[in-house]
């Protein structure tokens, strides 16, 4: 990881944003309504894990269990045990947090590859049990049909609810990533040995991290059954989480809303190209290759700099 | 064989042996994916592709043979060289290049090539399940302490052992398999003495394509060859390569073992979570020793 500072100056883009945002359910249809909403969750996920990934430089590399135990404990809490559906959304961002503070608390000791290794076989065991638990879970067929209270039960309610979430969420996270907590990740990150001198616990900063990523991996999980009514394994399974990496990858992981882009594009190219080929999975690959090769810092990290670069230039500086 | 079945029931017997041939599976594939870690240090995810291409490869062959006898042996011998041709064009037209990025960005370049993969099966081959044919000669059970086994499950226990043999020799006793090994320990230094660094690489990456090949292939006959197949089994390659230790051959070996024997001896268990047990194995392994059982090259 580079030392860059990834505070994100792009922030007073939001309000704005976010009014447009508000609006576009009026005019859109409702599949595109319902895309966007997917956009939300899916951007909502991967932020969660660039909390750790791009400002912790954690390998976490099986992030979807998570996501996945958000969205069962909260379908779960509907359908198996009968309570109020708001009752189930609380539950599973706090079930997520649980595991993620299990599963931290077994992996952090490790660093870099090794805990991310530890931590892929870890989420593979979740997965394995919610995939085989046929009178709980519903087995590899998931759950489907998961009630929704009358006012968020429509496509329109779904997406407003999902925005005001996501909305809380990231500004929630931008003031985690902002706050002393925050800088002191950073500084994990960047130099851990230097950190630790200067009396900063980096194993108990790297845990707490840690539960709140799972914590808000888990609310993605939850508005991700409250936009399609369902959960399946699929959302704990491996190739998930590589797809919520290269989310991250894709919009450029040392910016702070860079992931949420990178889900935009993820989501809308799967979309579109899905429309007019079935070979969409063949883009998307070629696609991600060439950022990988061409834009390791991804689009969003790319223009940054491009902008800094230009602004130097024209304040007289050197480039 | 009465003997056998005087210390352990028929079905326990008959469960190791399953278990022991998917472990062959396992373990050639995961020794393939260990090399390539160990050497190359890349962790390779399109490795489950090339072993899913290497399936489809034995099915076509296969069948451009008439199945049956004649069909399957080439099926065998020439897939595992169609995969190790097409690898050797991505690793001289892509990795090569590349060698010096995170682990993070290869780990995400080599799942974009599975993307890439994934789909261009599905263009050559689309998306119905295809069937290999086993030869008459392994068609029939034969009678093992009176439980029917599979003539080619045993065929395929004895695989592995000569799979492994065949590493080892090819690691020790051979020029390439030396400096190999050195260039896992130190690439600068085996570069200053004057060997191009680069095509020891793209042939070890070969060899352990050529062995994902080899594992599709030998599959091909149990198995419904199908897209998707390389999905669960390049996680239980990874887990098995991490708990082997990284870069260790023998590390495959003993974590084939661990996972093939817990899965199939899991289902005699408890046979609605049989595939829990192996991934609890794992898990169990790693928090006592993170890395691997065995010693890692890294």
């Amino acid at each position: 990881m580079t030392t860059k500072n990834i505070r994100g100056k792009e922030f007073w883009l939001v309000p704005l944003l976010f009014i447009l945002l508000l609006v576009f359910p009026l005019v859109l249809t409702r599949f595109y309504t319902y895309l966007l909403a997917l956009i939300f969750v899916s951007g909502l996920a991967a932020m969660s894990l660039n909390l750790v990934l791009g400002y912790g430089g954690i390998y976490q590399f099986h992030h979807a269990v998570f996501y996945g135990v958000g969205a069962y404990g909260a379908a779960l809490t509907i359908t198996k045990l009968g309570y109020s559906p708001w009752i189930g959304f609380l539950v599973g961002p706090l079930l997520a947090a649980f595991f993620s503070l299990i599963m931290g608390a077994i992996c952090v000791r490790l660093s870099k590859l090794y805990f991310g290794m530890l931590q892929i076989s870890l989420g593979s065991l979740v997965w394995a049990i919610v995939y085989r638990w046929y009178s709980f879970t519903g087995g590899d067929d998931g759950i489907h049909g998961v009630s929704m209270p009358a006012l968020i039960g429509s496509t329109k309610g779904s997406y407003y609810f999902t925005l005001l979430v996501t909305g809380a969420c990231l500004m929630t996270m931008y003031f985690i990533v902002t706050s002393p907590f925050g800088s002191a990740l950073q500084g994990i990150r960047d130099n851990p040995v230097r950190s630790e001198a200067v009396g900063v616990n980096v194993r108990l900063h790297q845990l707490v991290a840690l539960v709140i990523a799972g914590f808000f991996a888990g609310v993605a999980g939850v508005l991700f059954v409250v936009v399609d009514n369902s959960a399946f394994p699929d959302m704990l399974f491996w190739t998930l989480s590589l797809e919520i990496l290269i989310m991250c990858l894709l919009g450029g992981w040392l910016t702070f809303l860079g992931p949420m882009l990178g889900a935009a594009m993820m989501v809308a190219l799967r979309t579109f190209a899905s429309t007019f080929t079935e070979y969409w999975t063949l883009i998307q690959g070629i696609i991600l290759m060439l950022v990988i090769i061409f834009l390791p810092e991804g689009v969003l990290g790319y223009v940054i700099a491009k902008f800094k670069r230009l602004g130097e230039v024209a304040s007289g500086g050197k480039a | 064989m009465e003997f056998l079945s005087s210390i352990c029931p028929p079905e326990i017997l008959c469960q190791i042996l399953v278990g022991l041939s998917r472990t062959t599976i396992l373990f050639i594939v995961a020794s393939g994916l260990t090399l390539i870690l160990g050497v190359l240090r890349i962790p390779n995810i399109a490795h489950g592709s090339l072993y899913m291409i290497g399936a489809f490869v034995a099915f076509s062959v296969s069948k451009w043979f008439g199945g049956g006898t004649t069909g399957f042996w080439m099926a065998v011998a020439l897939a595992p060289f169609a995969v190790a041709l097409l690898s050797l064009v991505v690793e001289r037209g892509i990795f090569s290049h590349l060698y010096e990025r995170e682990h993070l960005m290869l780990l995400l370049l080599t799942f974009s090539l599975a993307l890439i993969l994934s789909d261009l099966v599905k263009m050559v081959w689309g998306g119905q399940y295809k069937t290999v044919q086993l030869p008459g000669s392994f068609k029939g059970p034969i009678a093992l302490a009176s439980l029917p086994i599979p003539i080619y499950n045993i065929f395929l226990v004895i695989i592995g052992p000569v799979v492994a043999l065949g590493l080892w020799l090819l690691a020790n006793k051979t020029k390439i398999g030396k400096i190999s090994r050195a260039a896992a320990v130190d690439r600068e230094m085996v570069g200053a003495v004057g060997v191009n660094v680069s095509w020891v690489f793209a042939i070890v990456f070969v060899i352990g394509c050529f062995l994902a090949g080899m594992g599709g292939a030998l599959v091909s006959p149990i198995v419904n060859i199908t897209l998707g197949m390389d999905h669960t089994l390049i996680i239980e390659a990874f887990l098995i390569v991490i708990i082997g230790g990284l870069g260790n051959v023998w590390g495959a070996l003993l974590g084939a073992l661990i996972f093939g024997l817990t899965q199939s001896l899991g289902i005699l268990i408890w046979p609605q979570f049989g595939i829990v047990f192996p991934y609890a194995a794992v898990v169990t392994v790693l928090i006592f020793r993170p890395t691997g059982l065995l010693k890692s090259t890294w």
